[in-house]
């Protein structure tokens, strides 16, 4: 099924969890945080919290700012 | 010596919750390397760095990741919410800054630097969306340090909503300009430390040189929080050591309490038992 991460679309399994996606980007996981639809889905979900055709997810981590 | 150590050591800065050995805050954008980055801290001797939080490269992956850069046990992470336009944008980036922070279990977690700007050009604040933001951050736990204006009737109003620091800027975001209006942020410093006289008030931007950073110390500000002025400086690192000094020289300076302003001289050797006799009139 298709994903959006990020504002581009991504080929997931049905099913997968964030922390598969995580997975399969090859991301530090405590590197990064994650919202799927605008909310927040903490860490200590990431391994249960299944994923939808169609949600759209941010991934962020942290940049040089001021 | 021993006076440089009682600086340090004996007058912290307290925001919120958290104690600072350095009253400089430092942002960690714009440097041309990791490198040069993390030897410009260690020499700004700051105990506190801000940082952005940004959408992951997910098909860059070679790229370097600051965190390898920086060290964690050293510096309180202070995550802003930069480039947000809306209260919206600028919550959702806080919950996000501080779901990171607390993966690195870094201290920082608990609080954000506050930034609802109102136009890409002059990277204002938005006041009334800053104040939003304030208030339902403030709700969701966060200790919020506002970027504002030097208007010291939003800077009350950020108070009142809870603001654990009220940070208004010397100019504009990077511009180099130093302190615009140096009478609104001692109005500033009167109106919110009036019954509070250690609440925390921080020149927030527009820092071009050292004797900006001393002169905002001397004004009696709490800190300045700076990163333009030392990223882009041709030497980083020789600059964020003028800073640091900069920043010391400014607080001595008006913890001893300076003299005042006076229109004529006033002679530092006797007047009296001048040789010869006769003065212009």
């Amino acid at each position: 099924m298709i994903v959006r991460v990020n504002g581009d679309s991504q080929e997931v399994t049905e099913n997968a969890s964030v922390m598969d996606l995580l997975q399969q980007l090859n991301l530090n996981t405590t590197h990064v945080a994650v919202e799927v639809n605008r909310e927040l889905i903490p860490r200590e979900q990431h391994q249960q919290y299944r994923l939808s055709a169609g949600d759209q997810l941010e991934i962020v981590t942290l940049v040089g700012g001021g | 010596m021993s006076t440089e150590l009682d600086v340090s050591t004996n007058d912290w800065l307290q925001i919120g919750s958290h104690q600072l050995d350095s009253r400089l805050i430092v942002g960690t954008g714009k440097y041309d390397t990791y490198e040069l980055m993390a030897d410009s801290l260690r020499e700004s001797a700051t105990h506190c760095i801000t940082v952005a939080v940004r959408r992951e490269r997910l098909y860059d992956q070679h790229g370097q990741n600051i965190l390898d850069y920086i060290d964690l046990d050293r510096y309180i992470l202070l995550p802003n919410t930069a480039g947000c336009y809306n209260v919206e944008d600028a919550v959702r980036t806080a919950r996000l800054g501080r779901e990171i922070l607390r993966g690195l279990e870094n201290s920082g977690a608990d609080w954000v630097k506050l930034e609802v700007l109102g136009d890409s050009k002059t990277l204002l604040p938005d006041p009334i969306a800053t104040l939003k933001a304030t208030e339902q951050l403030v709700d969701e736990g966060f200790q919020v340090l506002c970027y504002t204006t030097d208007d010291p009737i939003v800077a009350r109003q950020l108070k009142n909503a809870g603001a654990t620091a009220v940070m208004p800027a010397g100019s504009p975001i990077g511009s180099g300009q130093g302190i615009l209006n140096p009478n609104n942020i001692r109005i500033c410093m009167e109106y919110l430390k009036a019954d509070d006289p250690n609440y925390p008030v921080i020149v927030d931007a527009g820092v071009g040189t050292a004797s900006d950073v001393a002169e905002a110390m001397e004004l009696g500000v709490d800190g300045v929080l700076l990163n333009t002025a030392i990223a882009h400086a041709k030497d980083p690192v020789r600059m964020s050591r003028a800073m640091r000094l900069a920043c010391e020289a400014g607080r001595s300076a008006y913890l001893s309490g300076r003299i005042p302003k006076r229109l004529y001289a006033t002679a530092s050797s006797p007047e009296d038992g001048v040789i010869g006799g006769a003065r212009p009139r």
